[in-house]
C-alpha cells in the first residue's frame, strides 16, 4: 500500500527507486507520516476483532462437533474447545436428511450463483464499455438514470414481483432467482467507473482503425482491460447470490437453496443443537473456501470501491 | 450507373462492409446498455407501477385481483398496532447495529491505518464477517443468547438476570441489542476498510503538519482524520441506514425459524417491518397481498425520508467537528511549509527519494480551504 502512495503523489520513477533502496537494505518511505512501528496495543485490539469475527462459525463447529448430552453439560460454556469426529458424523446426517435435499440445495445454489455472477459481469462490463468508451446520444441521460435507480428501495417491489413470478409460473424454479438479476445498476456503476480509467481511448480508437468490429474490440480490448474490476464484481456478486434469502423465501416452496435449508434444520432436529449448529456450519462453509481463495481480492475490491464510491 | 462500373470487382464486399461499420457504431452502444435496461424496465420500473395497482385492490395469492379498495388498504395498515411496533423495532434494531458499528469501524480503520506488520493478514481477517451467511450468523446468536448459551449463565450467576427463559428473546430492548450486535458482526469490518482506505488518501503533509504544530495522536485523528473523510462518513451512513432498515435475515431466524417461529418473538418484540410485510403477504398472517404492498410503499417512502434526515445529520455533525478547533489558511500553509522544510532538513521519511512534490501542494490547501469553510 505504501508504493500505491507513492506512486500517486510522487510518480512511477519514485515507486522504483524506493524498491531499489529497500533492495540496499536501506529505510523506505512508509505512506505513515512517521513510519514507526505500532504498539502492542494496536495488535492486541485487532486480534480481539479478529477473534470476534471469526468466533461465531468456530462456535458452530464447536456445537457441530458435540453431542446433544455434552451441548446440555456444558451451560455457559462451548461443549468442546476442538473439533471432533461427530462434527463429520452430524455432516453425514444433515446431507442425508429426510425432511430435506440438502445436495439439491446445493446445485440449486451453484447453478444460482454461476449463472448470475456470468450474467452480470459480462453484461456490466458491455454496458460499462459502452458508457465510458463510447459516444452516442443520450449517454449521460441514461447513465444517470442507471445510478438513480440503485436507491430504489428493493421491498417496494417484492409484492408485485411476486405476483409477476406467479404469471409467468415461475414460483418454485430458479428462473425467478435468476432472471431479474442477470445484470444489475450496481454492476453497470461499477465497470463504468473501472472502464473510464483503465482503458485508454487510444486503445479503442487504434482496435477501430485496424477494422475490428465494435464487439471485437469489447472482447479483445476492453474485457481484457476490466479484468480486475471484473474479479471483484464476480466476488460481490456471487457472496451475494450465495447468502440471499429474502428474495427466495418469497419465491421458493419445495425446491431449496443454502440458506432456505436453515430454517428447515430446527424443525428436522428439533432437540439436537449439536445436528442444527453442524448444518448451519455447512451451509455457510462453502463460502469461507472463497474467502481463502480470494479474500485479498474481495479487500481491495471493498476499499477501492470506497475511494470512487 | 456510370460511377459502377469505375469501382473494382469487390466493391460489393467492401460496401457492406462500411454499411455494417456504420450500423455498428450507431447502434452497438445502444445494444450493449440494452440488457440493464430492459431487465429494469421488466423487474425494476414494471413492479414499481405495479405496485400502485396492487395498493389500491383487494388482492390475494390464490384468487388475484378483486375489488377495487382505493386508500382502504393504506388506512388499514396505518391502523395496525403491529405495524407501528414493527416500526419502532425497526428503528431501534438499526440504531442498536449502527451506532456501535460506526464507532467501532473508525476506531479499527484508524488502528489498521498504522504502519502494521502482516497488513494484508489483519485487513483479510476483518472482512470475514462479511461473507458469512446472515441466516447462518443468525441462528449462531441465537443460540449464544440463549438460556443456555455462552452469556445468560454467567449474567444468571452475577445477579444481573433471573428468568427461566432468556431476556435476550423475552425483554424487548435486550433482543433488539442481540440483533443489533448481528448487524455490528456484520458490517463493522467490511466499513471499517472503507473507512481505512478514506483514511489512506488524506495527505500525510496534514499530519506531519499537525505533528510539528505538536498534536497528539487523539487530536490528529479528531482534528485531521475525521474532518478529512466526511464525504465517506456520509456515503456510508446512508448505505447503512437505507440497508439496516430493511433488515430481514437475522430477525426471521433469531429463533430458528421453523413452525410458529420466525414472526419475532411471542409478543412481537422483534418484529420488524420487512418481517410484518413478508408474514402479512406471504406468512401466516393471512394472505392478504393487498395491505402488504401498501406497506411496501409507506415504507420506501419512510426509508427515503429518513435517509434524507440521515444525510443532513451527518452533514452538520461532521462539519461542526471540523469547525471546532478551527485553523486559519495561512496558520495551515505555514503549518504545511513548516513541516516540509522539516523532512526536507532532517532526511525524514518524506525527504528519503521524495521530492515535496510542489505540483501536489495546490490540491492540499484547496482541501484545507473546503474545510475550514465548512
Amino acid at each position: 500500500m505504501s508504493t500505491g502512495y507513492i506512486e500517486n503523489t510522487a510518480g512511477k520513477g519514485a515507486v522504483r527507486y524506493a524498491h531499489k533502496r529497500a533492495r540496499r537494505g536501506r529505510p523506505v518511505p512508509q505512506h505513515d507520516s512517521t513510519g514507526r512501528r505500532p504498539g502492542w496495543l494496536s495488535y492486541g485490539l485487532l486480534v480481539v476483532v479478529v477473534g470476534l469475527s471469526i468466533f461465531p462459525l468456530y462456535a458452530a463447529a464447536m456445537y457441530g462437533s458435540s453431542t446433544s448430552q455434552e451441548i446440555a453439560r456444558a451451560v455457559g460454556d462451548l461443549p468442546t474447545w476442538f473439533p471432533t469426529l461427530v462434527l463429520l458424523e452430524n455432516f453425514r446426517e444433515v446431507v442425508t436428511a429426510s425432511q430435506f435435499n440438502f445436495w439439491m440445495a446445493f446445485a440449486n445454489s451453484v447453478l444460482v450463483a454461476v449463472a448470475v455472477t456470468a450474467s452480470t459481469v459480462f453484461f456490466s462490463t458491455l454496458a460499462g464499455f459502452s458508457f465510458a468508451k463510447l459516444t452516442f446520444r443520450g449517454r449521460q441521460v441514461l447513465y444517470v438514470t442507471v445510478i438513480a435507480t440503485m436507491a430504489i428501495p428493493a421491498q417496494v417491489g417484492t409484492i408485485p414481483m411476486f405476483i409477476m413470478m406467479n404469471d409467468f409460473g415461475w414460483i418454485d424454479s430458479l428462473a425467478a432467482l435468476t432472471v431479474p438479476t442477470l445484470v444489475t445498476a450496481f454492476g453497470v456503476f461499477w465497470m463504468t467507473q473501472y472502464l473510464q480509467e483503465a482503458l485508454p481511448f487510444e486503445l479503442v480508437e487504434a482496435a477501430r482503425v485496424d477494422g475490428a468490429s465494435m464487439f471485437r474490440t469489447f472482447w479483445s480490448i476492453a474485457m481484457p482491460a476490466a479484468r480486475p474490476a471484473a474479479a471483484t464484481l464476480a466476488l460481490f456478486t456471487f457472496v451475494g447470490s450465495w447468502n440471499s434469502f429474502f428474495w427466495p423465501s418469497v419465491v421458493m416452496r419445495s425446491q431449496l437453496t443454502m440458506p432456505l435449508v436453515v430454517p428447515q434444520l430446527k424443525g428436522a432436529f428439533t432437540s439436537d443443537t449439536g445436528l442444527v449448529m453442524s448444518g448451519v456450519f455447512l451451509v455457510a462453509a462453502p463460502l469461507l473456501v472463497v474467502f481463502v481463495v480470494a479474500g485479498k481480492q474481495l479487500v481491495a475490491g471493498v476499499m477501492a470501491g470506497a475511494v470512487k464510491g | 450507373m456510370s460511377t459502377r462500373s469505375a469501382v473494382p470487382p469487390d466493391a460489393r464486399r467492401v460496401g457492406w462492409g462500411q454499411r455494417f461499420s456504420r450500423w455498428d457504431i450507431k447502434v452497438s452502444p445502444y445494444l450493449y446498455v440494452s440488457p440493464f435496461f430492459l431487465l429494469f424496465a421488466v423487474f425494476g420500473a414494471f413492479p414499481l407501477l405495479f405496485n400502485v395497482v396492487v395498493a389500491v385492490h383487494d388482492w390475494h395469492r390464490r384468487a388475484g385481483m378483486g375489488d377495487f379498495v382505493g386508500l382502504d388498504n393504506f388506512t388499514w395498515v396505518l391502523r395496525q398496532p403491529l405495524f407501528w411496533r414493527s416500526l419502532e423495532n425497526t428503528f431501534s434494531i438499526f440504531l442498536w447495529g449502527a451506532v456501535p458499528q460506526l464507532v467501532l469501524a473508525l476506531l479499527i480503520a484508524a488502528v489498521l491505518d498504522q504502519n502494521l506488520r502482516v497488513r494484508t493478514f489483519w485487513r483479510m481477517s476483518v472482512l470475514v464477517p462479511f461473507v458469512v451467511m446472515p441466516v447462518a450468523t443468525a441462528m449462531i446468536f441465537g443460540q449464544v443468547f440463549g438460556q443456555f448459551g455462552l452469556l445468560v449463565p454467567h449474567l444468571q450467576d452475577l445477579g444481573l438476570l433471573t428468568g427461566s427463559d432468556s431476556p435476550f428473546f423475552q425483554d424487548r430492548l435486550l433482543s433488539h441489542m442481540a440483533i443489533g450486535s448481528m448487524v455490528v458482526f456484520r458490517w463493522t469490518g467490511y466499513n471499517a476498510l472503507i473507512f481505512l482506505a478514506a483514511m489512506q488518501a488524506v495527505p500525510r503533509e496534514l499530519y506531519e503538519a499537525s505533528t510539528v504544530d505538536g498534536a497528539g495522536r487523539l487530536r490528529q485523528f479528531f482534528s485531521v482524520t475525521l474532518p478529512s473523510i466526511r464525504p465517506t462518513m456520509i456515503f456510508v451512513t446512508l448505505t447503512m441506514t437505507i440497508g439496516g432498515l430493511q433488515i430481514f435475515d437475522e430477525v426471521r431466524l433469531y429463533d430458528g425459524g421453523g413452525t410458529g417461529g420466525g414472526k419475532g418473538g411471542a409478543d412481537n418484540q422483534w418484529t420488524t417491518v420487512v418481517l410484518y410485510l413478508y408474514e402479512l403477504g406471504f406468512g401466516d398472517w393471512q394472505d392478504r397481498l393487498g395491505q402488504a404492498a401498501a406497506v411496501g410503499w409507506i415504507f420506501a417512502l419512510i426509508i427515503v425520508v429518513f435517509s434524507l434526515v440521515n444525510f443532513l445529520l451527518t452533514r452538520s455533525i461532521s462539519s461542526s467537528r471540523s469547525r471546532g478547533p478551527r485553523v486559519t489558511r495561512a496558520q495551515h500553509r505555514a503549518a504545511v511549509a513548516r513541516a516540509r522544510a522539516v523532512a526536507a532538513g532532517s532526511a525524514g521519511p518524506l525527504a528519503a527519494g521524495l521530492p515535496p512534490a510542489p505540483a501536489d501542494a495546490p490540491a492540499v490547501d484547496a482541501d484545507l480551504q473546503e474545510g475550514a469553510n465548512r
